[in-house]
């Protein structure tokens, strides 16, 4: 299993390089995951879609997919692409401290 | 009388119909099914009808020619499941009642998810081939076409047979060679996934051919819309791919009517439980085939698996016992590659597709993740494996949970 050091501390990674224990994360965490994704700084969109991305994980256990995102989060398909380039739902799930949504096999 | 109501009288609705109506005593079980179509249609032919392979003949029957006798067989659109009632409205304004349920919906193709895409120039230089009216017109197209830029694009995960655009690309690149024409065509596959596969060692093989077959890739896109009048698709990060035919895979959904029953996730499909294939919070439906929300692929050799499964859990649970088998996710797909040859993977929730051999008593081995002739005729004997065989829900040689054996690590 590998592992990613932020904050003096080592944290494990699962087999899609997401943390493996979702309690491991903070804020701070949550800033560097994102600099690792080439994201410099999150702002409040960003926090608003990964504050969404937790609440869902506790609620049903999974990370939600896109659509669910583009539905519910209250932030359009355009602006998340915008947001977290290449793939919203996998990039704000792996900054959030969650496992890759089930719908990206 | 206890009753068993299937919805959906399709590759898995059918499979079950027929293990039930065998499997109950008539004198104590009356068995219904619903569908609003009166013909079945062999799916994994559609492909084959762009390159004049199969014509439409070849992949339609008529459904009451797979069900048995002693069932009871309604033709109408079902309006919803009232699952805590446990009935059933259909469009007919009959009301069913059930004390079993099994739910398979089967999914389908929603090209109005997507911007511009059944605008214009839909079934003029955009088609799909999950309809046989897509697939129809396609081959009508293609028979005319002088060449340019073909470009395949998957709008989003999951589809129906994952591997079916691979083997789109892989038989359009046969298709043209035999024509004469493959140097006026180029083909570009568009995926939004990170590779040519869902799976990354299959992924990797898979690309590989693509390269070979002199196919370009483009991974990790994104269609936001088609601009039909500079026929182009456009992405969420704004990457233009230009075309002069686009083959498109259109977002796959599960049936509106999960929808109105408020049994769906985001895309219609239903949560169900990954091994037992019960539905998720209730304790006397099941759900089967493309119509679940399970990660595992939606292609009737998958629902043929599950069939086996289901029907053993079922048994247990009219029993008042816990469901005991698990299905493990097991798929195995023959992929066309052009030229008179095929690919076979075999793969499961667990394990990704490896190579190997694949060992089938009496016909095998077949080998894994290499292109054989032997593989190409495994695809063509399926056709009649599965008008004969696997809807009459007869025993097929096939364990239904994967097998090590014969596989690389």
């Amino acid at each position: 299993m590998s592992t990613i050091e932020i904050g003096g501390k080592t944290l494990e990674l699962d087999a899609d390089g997401n943390l493996a224990n979702i309690s491991d994360w903070n804020e701070e965490i949550a800033r560097e995951l994102a600099k690792s994704e080439g994201i410099e700084e999150l702002n409040e969109s960003h926090w608003q879609v990964i504050n969404y991305m937790r609440k869902v994980f506790v609620e049903d256990g999974g990370a939600p997919s896109i659509r669910k995102l583009t539905k519910e989060s209250g932030v359009n398909t355009k602006e998340l692409y915008a947001l977290f380039p290449n793939g919203p739902a996998k990039k704000s799930a792996k900054i959030a401290g969650l496992p890759k949504p089930k719908g990206c096999i | 009388m206890k009753k068993l109501l299937i919805l959906g009288a399709g590759t898995a609705g059918t499979m079950m119909l027929n293990k039930f109506a065998k499997e109950l005593d008539s004198n104590e079980w009356g068995i219904t099914i619903v569908d609003q179509h009166e013909t079945h249609y062999y799916q994994p032919g559609f492909l084959f009808i762009p390159f004049g392979i199969y014509n439409k003949k070849d992949v339609i029957k008529p459904k009451r020619d797979f069900f048995p006798r002693g069932v009871e067989v309604i033709v109408s659109g079902i309006d919803k499941i009232e699952p805590k009632e446990n009935r059933v409205l259909l469009q007919n304004n009959q009301v069913l009642t059930y004390d079993y349920l099994i739910v398979a919906t089967g999914s389908k193709i929603n090209p109005k998810e997507t911007e511009g895409l059944a605008g214009e120039l839909w079934q003029k230089s955009i088609f799909d081939f999950y309809t046989v009216e897509g697939a129809v017109a396609l081959a009508d197209f293609f028979k005319h076409w002088e060449g340019g830029k073909l470009v395949l694009n998957i709008t989003e995960m999951p589809i129906k047979c994952p591997v079916a655009p691979l083997e789109f690309v892989f038989l359009a690149d046969s298709y043209f060679t035999e024509r004469g024409m493959r140097d006026k065509v180029d083909i570009h596959f568009v995926t939004p996934l990170p590779g040519a596969f869902t799976k990354p060692k299959a992924s990797s093989i898979l690309g590989d051919f693509l390269s070979k077959k002199n196919i370009s890739l483009t991974t990790e896109y994104n269609i936001a819309k088609v601009d039909n009048e500079n026929k182009k698709i456009v992405s969420w990060d704004e990457i233009e791919i230009p075309f002069d035919v686009l083959i498109t895979i259109p977002t796959n959904m599960g049936d509106e009517m999960i929808e109105r029953s408020g049994m769906g996730d985001e895309l219609n499909f239903i949560p169900t439980d990954n091994y037992t294939l019960m539905v998720d919070g209730y304790d006397n439906i099941f759900a089967i085939g493309d119509c679940t929300n399970l990660p595992s692929s939606k292609a009737g050799s998958v629902a043929h698996f599950q069939a086996d499964i289901l029907f053993e859990n079922f048994l247990d649970v009219i029993d008042g016992r816990e469901p005991r088998a698990k299905f493990d996710g097991h798929a195995n797909c023959y992929i066309e590659s052009g030229f008179g040859k095929g690919i076979l993977i075999d793969f499961n929730y667990d394990t990704e597709p490896l190579p190997g051999k694949y060992p089938l008593p009496g016909v095998g081995p077949f080998s894994l993740l290499e292109e054989t002739k032997m593989n190409h005729y495994g695809k063509i004997m399926f056709r009649w494996i599965y008008w004969n065989l696997l809807l009459k829900g007869k025993e097929l040689p096939i364990e239904s949970n994967m097998s090590m054996a014969g596989k690389r690590l």
